[in-house]
């Protein structure tokens, strides 16, 4: 080959702007690693945040790409106009990359079920969440062999029927008995969903109550961006609010008028004692919040105006919780799942769960949200003997209470 | 009928422009030709998802480093971003902002608006739209929503930032966030304008449809996409109106003092003085419309994409007749699923139940348009356009998002994945990047048809890999943050102990989505540039069979010069046995195709079918064509 012909072929032209790009990268590569090396170590944290470093980088990708797609094209050009088929078989590059993002995508899936799949929620801690446990997996299970399959036929068909001039597709506009089989077949694996679905969700929210185990009443007010706790007291009943009555002494606007509310304790966290059925009342006082604890598997919103009920049993103690999990800071908490303004992401209560032996010295403690201030706002008696202890003059409302109720009932 | 007989007339004798006066203004402003309101929708909807995408990377940007300055975005954001660092209000506000605008100004406005104007004309045999004046309203209806709801921007409390589907009381209470102010009236304006625009299209779509077909063209001659904007179309004018309703309620509540969404309420000691009203109404009505919803952005995509991939296939769609029945069934029953959005929203738990049942069985259209996607691929002679590849990403992210919708739609599951973001990674694979793959599919295949130009096809390559890459590297991890308990739209993850172990994949979604957002550049480098200096478009670039690609390339208001074709088969003839080409145009008529008719196409007729009988007698097949 003469030099004259080397030099106008522009396979050669391509490959010298080719060769040249990387040159000059390269060098340029290497003297900035040798300022590196030899100056003084700068800092570059200023320049890395600078906006124009980024436009900068990025427009170079941009020629680099520019580079490239010019190659491409002055390569194409020339098999053209030397006679020969086009340079680069772009349904081939193409039907490859397919089978290639379907190898790594399914390694991508297995990496991040097996990774992240780690570090999701512990088992659930309450007897409910077991069953969406139960059908969370399965769906997972169904869900996973449906995701691979049809993935590994959309890319493997990309991947095999890649066009070929020297081939016709098969003119197959319908098969009604394949209609049928992928209709029927889904269908039939979403009734079982469905039912399964269905009656795990009465399970939970159509419990026929028993008497000798009355579940354990707890009221839970959320507002921005707070929430706040009320234990029934010894009454076992949570007493009535109307918001008319909220004042700066009286933020839950309780109604002490109702007996019921009179014994009713504030709490700083939510305790509870395993094993032990738990009815949360929720309210909101001014936006819809969401009441979210993830380790039990349990979420309700809180709406203004509306009272929302969800009962579930715990079933594992924070100990056991923060053995099982190899953390011993482990804590159960709740928060607000639902936007409710500027400090929706910092909305949280801790839970502990805790033996019942715990759990009724550490109700013991608790004040009652009534207080002096209050007893004279509602006209009641003043507590006759402020010397007593908290937990005394506690234990004795809530015997007021019950000869009232006793007298009430007669 | 008077304005079609006028167009008439103006194509006989276009060569003399005398008396067309076309200005300026008429051709590109205030143009009443449904092509070019489809590029003014398709431009504004672009230019739109441009600032959404933007939007999403502002706060993608706090996520992944909530503890670091960054003295550029004060620069842009003044004390929206005081210190470098985006405020919890203005986080809000972005993420609100960018919600709706893609959903309702990108893929509703910016897919059915651009490729229902653009098609359903050219597809259908048709001279415009049957009511242009109301197609070019619904255009700056449109238009005028962007506007408003952009200059939300600029006024002292910012826009709204209540989420995009802005629940009372939060948007309703001025005082429960700054956005709630003069933002959130901004965006009820906007958003009745917007529903007025999509009324008006909507309409002139099922009447062009319904009234405007060329001779021949029966419905079940119709192309898939055809089918689809038809029923999104009527999806829309039976959904949108509720959501008017909703939204003058809460205009009501807000600035006359009534109280249909607001009861009990409390803002810290200041009793309100409503009463009576239910939050809960308004997610009703809202989910009524917003169901739908997605419905109404996913359904061309599924259109575009089955036309795209039958035609690159080389095959016909796999189906024809099932895609149409799911269609109208997604169609039907996604108007009795709005529930699943409200299962733990306090609404009677028998509801739950109920929903939970519609919405499943709303998987199995789904299923079967799938699988019919699949078989249409299987032994096709698949060419890879730019097209294909971006329809080809549609049906995997409808595949992986549809599956964790079974997760979502069980209200049991949803207890715990309600508002989490599990939910975040559902939607934005299902009904996001589905249905913008599907837009650029569109903008890909018509792209000549709209502008008589090709786009460069390797810079489609690079966009379509680049985008598909990063899209599930963004949206796949974030299912994980959702099933650890981490809900959606919170401002920053170091508040809690459990979430912090999320930051670093943060960090990793974060620069995957810069890299998806970079990789538009190519896209839009590329639509610019091929406007203007792409390659000139031959007739029928991609060797279709449908009716918009026998109109001439050079445009004109009408579509056909002299007579509108006439359509004698359907529009799936790809790759047909005994036809030396592998497509044959709908408006060939089967006496053409003497060799290749089979028994089937006649419809029963039997005189057709006699002389289809008597010809095959007297041309027996030759043994070597097998």
């Amino acid at each position: 080959m003469s030099l004259r012909k080397f030099i106008t072929n522009k396979t050669t032209a391509a490959l010298a702007v080719l060769i040249t790009a990387f040159a000059n990268t390269s060098v340029f590569a290497q003297d900035a690693a040798a300022g590196a090396a030899a100056a003084p170590k700068v800092d570059m944290g200023e320049v890395y945040k600078s906006v124009i470093f980024y436009i900068l980088v990025f427009l170079a990708v941009c020629l680099f790409i520019a580079i490239i797609g010019k190659a491409i094209k002055v390569y194409e050009l020339s098999r053209e106009a030397q006679g020969k088929p086009v340079g680069i078989n772009w349904n081939g590059v193409h039907a490859s990359l397919f089978a290639l993002f379907l190898v790594i995508g399914l390694y991508g899936v297995y990496w991040e079920y097996t990774v992240h799949g780690s570090m999701l929620l512990p088992a659930a801690a309450s007897e409910h969440g077991k069953k969406i446990d139960e059908m969370f997996n399965l769906t997972l299970i169904i869900t996973t062999i449906v995701f691979v399959a049809t993935h590994i036929l959309l890319f493997g068909f990309s991947y095999i029927y890649k066009y070929s001039a020297k081939r016709k597709a098969y003119y197959y506009p319908h098969n009604n008995t394949i209609e049928k089989i992928w209709t029927i077949v889904p269908a039939l694996v979403l009734t079982v969903l469905v039912l399964m679905g269905f009656l795990t969700w009465r399970s939970i929210f159509f419990k026929v109550e028993d008497p000798n185990h009355k579940p354990l009443q707890i009221e839970v007010t959320s507002e921005q961006f707070k929430w706040s706790i009320r234990y029934p007291g010894a009454d076992g009943i949570v007493g009535n609010k109307n918001y008319k009555l909220t004042t700066s002494s009286n933020t839950l606007g309780i109604d002490f008028k109702d007996i019921n509310s009179r014994d009713d304790e504030m709490a700083d966290e939510m305790v509870l004692p395993v094993g032990k059925p738990v009815k949360l009342i929720l309210t909101s006082k001014d936006v819809i919040h969401s009441f979210y604890m993830p380790h039990f598997r349990v979420q309700l919103n809180t709406v203004p105006g509306m009272r929302t009920i969800f009962e579930f049993t715990p079933t594992k103690t924070t100990a056991e919780m923060q053995q099982e999990t190899n953390d011993p800071n482990f804590n159960y908490l709740f928060l607000c799942a639902k936007i409710c303004g500027a400090g929706h992401y910092n909305m949280q209560k801790v839970v502990r769960v805790v033996s019942e032996a715990e759990y009724k010295t550490w109700i013991a403690e608790q004040k009652t949200y009534l207080n002096d201030d209050l007893r004279k706002q509602f006209n009641l008696p003043v507590a006759p003997a402020p010397v007593k202890s908290v937990a005394d003059s506690a234990a004795k409302d809530s015997a007021a209470v019950k000869t009232n109720q006793m007298a009430l009932n007669k | 009928m008077s304005t079609i007989a006028l167009h008439d007339e103006h194509n006989h004798d276009h060569a003399d422009h005398g008396h067309h006066k076309e200005t300026l203004i008429s051709k590109y402003i205030f143009s009443m030709d449904h092509k070019m309101i489809a590029k003014q929708f398709l431009i504004t909807g672009i230019i739109m998802a441009v600032i959404a995408m933007g939007l999403s990377i502002l706060f993608r940007i706090q996520l992944a480093w909530p503890d670091q300055n960054f003295p550029f975005l004060e620069t842009f954001l003044g004390k929206w971003a005081e210190g470098g660092r985006i405020k919890p209000d203005f986080y809000l506000a972005l993420v609100t902002i960018h919600g709706t605008i893609m959903v309702f100004f990108v893929l509703t406005a910016g897919l059915s608006g651009t490729f229902s104007n653009l098609l359903i004309p050219l597809q259908i045999g048709a001279r415009d739209m049957a009511s242009p004046f109301l197609n070019m309203l619904s255009y700056w209806f449109f238009f005028m929503a962007c506007v408003i709801m952009m200059s939300s921007f600029f006024i002292q409390t910012g826009p709204a930032s209540g989420g995009w589907t802005v629940y009372p009381p939060l948007s309703v209470v001025a005082k429960a966030m700054p956005g709630s102010g003069m933002g959130m009236t901004l965006w009820l304006i906007s958003m009745v304008l917007f529903v007025a625009s999509s009324l008006m299209g909507g309409i002139n779509y099922v009447s062009t449809i319904l009234n405007m077909r060329t001779k021949g063209m029966d419905l079940w001659k119709m192309p898939l996409t055809i089918w689809a904007f038809f029923l999104t179309a009527i999806l829309g004018i039976l959904s949108f109106p509720v959501l008017v309703a909703g939204v003058v309620l809460m205009v009501f509540d807000r600035s006359f003092g009534t109280s249909f969404y607001l009861s009990d309420i409390v803002m810290g000691t200041d009793i309100l003085p409503n009463e009576g009203g239910s939050p809960i109404l308004w997610q009703h009505l809202f989910w009524f419309l917003g169901h739908p919803e997605v419905y109404i952005v996913i359904m061309p995509a599924l259109g575009i994409s089955s036309e795209v991939i039958s035609v690159n296939s080389r095959k016909p769609i796999f189906g024809y007749h099932a895609m149409v029945y799911s269609l109208i069934g997604i169609t039907v029953l996604s108007f009795i699923v709005w529930g699943h959005h409200m299962f733990v929203t306090g609404m009677n738990p028998l509801l739950g139940g109920v929903f939970m049942i519609t919405t499943l069985i709303i998987a199995v259209p789904s299923a079967v348009k799938t699988f019919n996607y699949l078989a249409t691929l299987w032994r096709g002679n698949i060419r890879f356009t730019p097209a294909m590849l971006f329809a080809i990403g549609l049906v995997s992210f409808f595949i992986s998002g549809g599956l964790t919708g079974i997760f979502l739609g069980n209200a049991s599951l949803d207890i715990n994945l309600h508002d989490t973001y599990f939910v975040v990674a559902h939607f934005h694979l299902v009904m996001g990047s589905a249905a913008i793959f599907g837009m650029l599919a569109g903008v890909y295949h018509w792209f000549p048809r709209m502008f008589g130009r090709m786009m460069n096809a390797k810079l489609g390559y690079l966009h379509f890999w680049l985008t598909f890459i990063a899209a599930y590297l963004v949206f796949f991890p974030l299912h994980f943050l959702g099933l650890d308990g981490v809900p959606r739209r919170y401002y920053a993850f170091t508040e809690f102990e459990f979430m912090k172990k999320w930051l670093t994949v943060n960090v990793f979604v974060t620069w995957a989505a810069i890299m998806a957002a970079l990789a538009q550049v190519a896209f839009l480098f590329n639509f610019f540039y091929s406007i203007f200096k792409g390659k000139v478009a031959p007739q029928n670039p991609w060797e279709s069979n449908t009716l918009e690609w026998t109109a001439p390339v050079e445009h004109l208001h009408g579509n056909w010069p002299g007579e509108i074709p006439t359509v004698y088969r359907w529009p799936y003839d790809y790759s047909k046995p005994g036809h030396d080409a592998d497509f044959i145009p709908q408006t060939v008529p089967f006496s053409q195709t003497m060799s290749s008719n089979l028994p089937h196409d006649f419809e029963g007729n039997q005189e057709a079918e006699k002389i289809q009988q008597d010809w095959e007698l007297a041309n027996p097949v030759e043994e070597n064509k097998g």
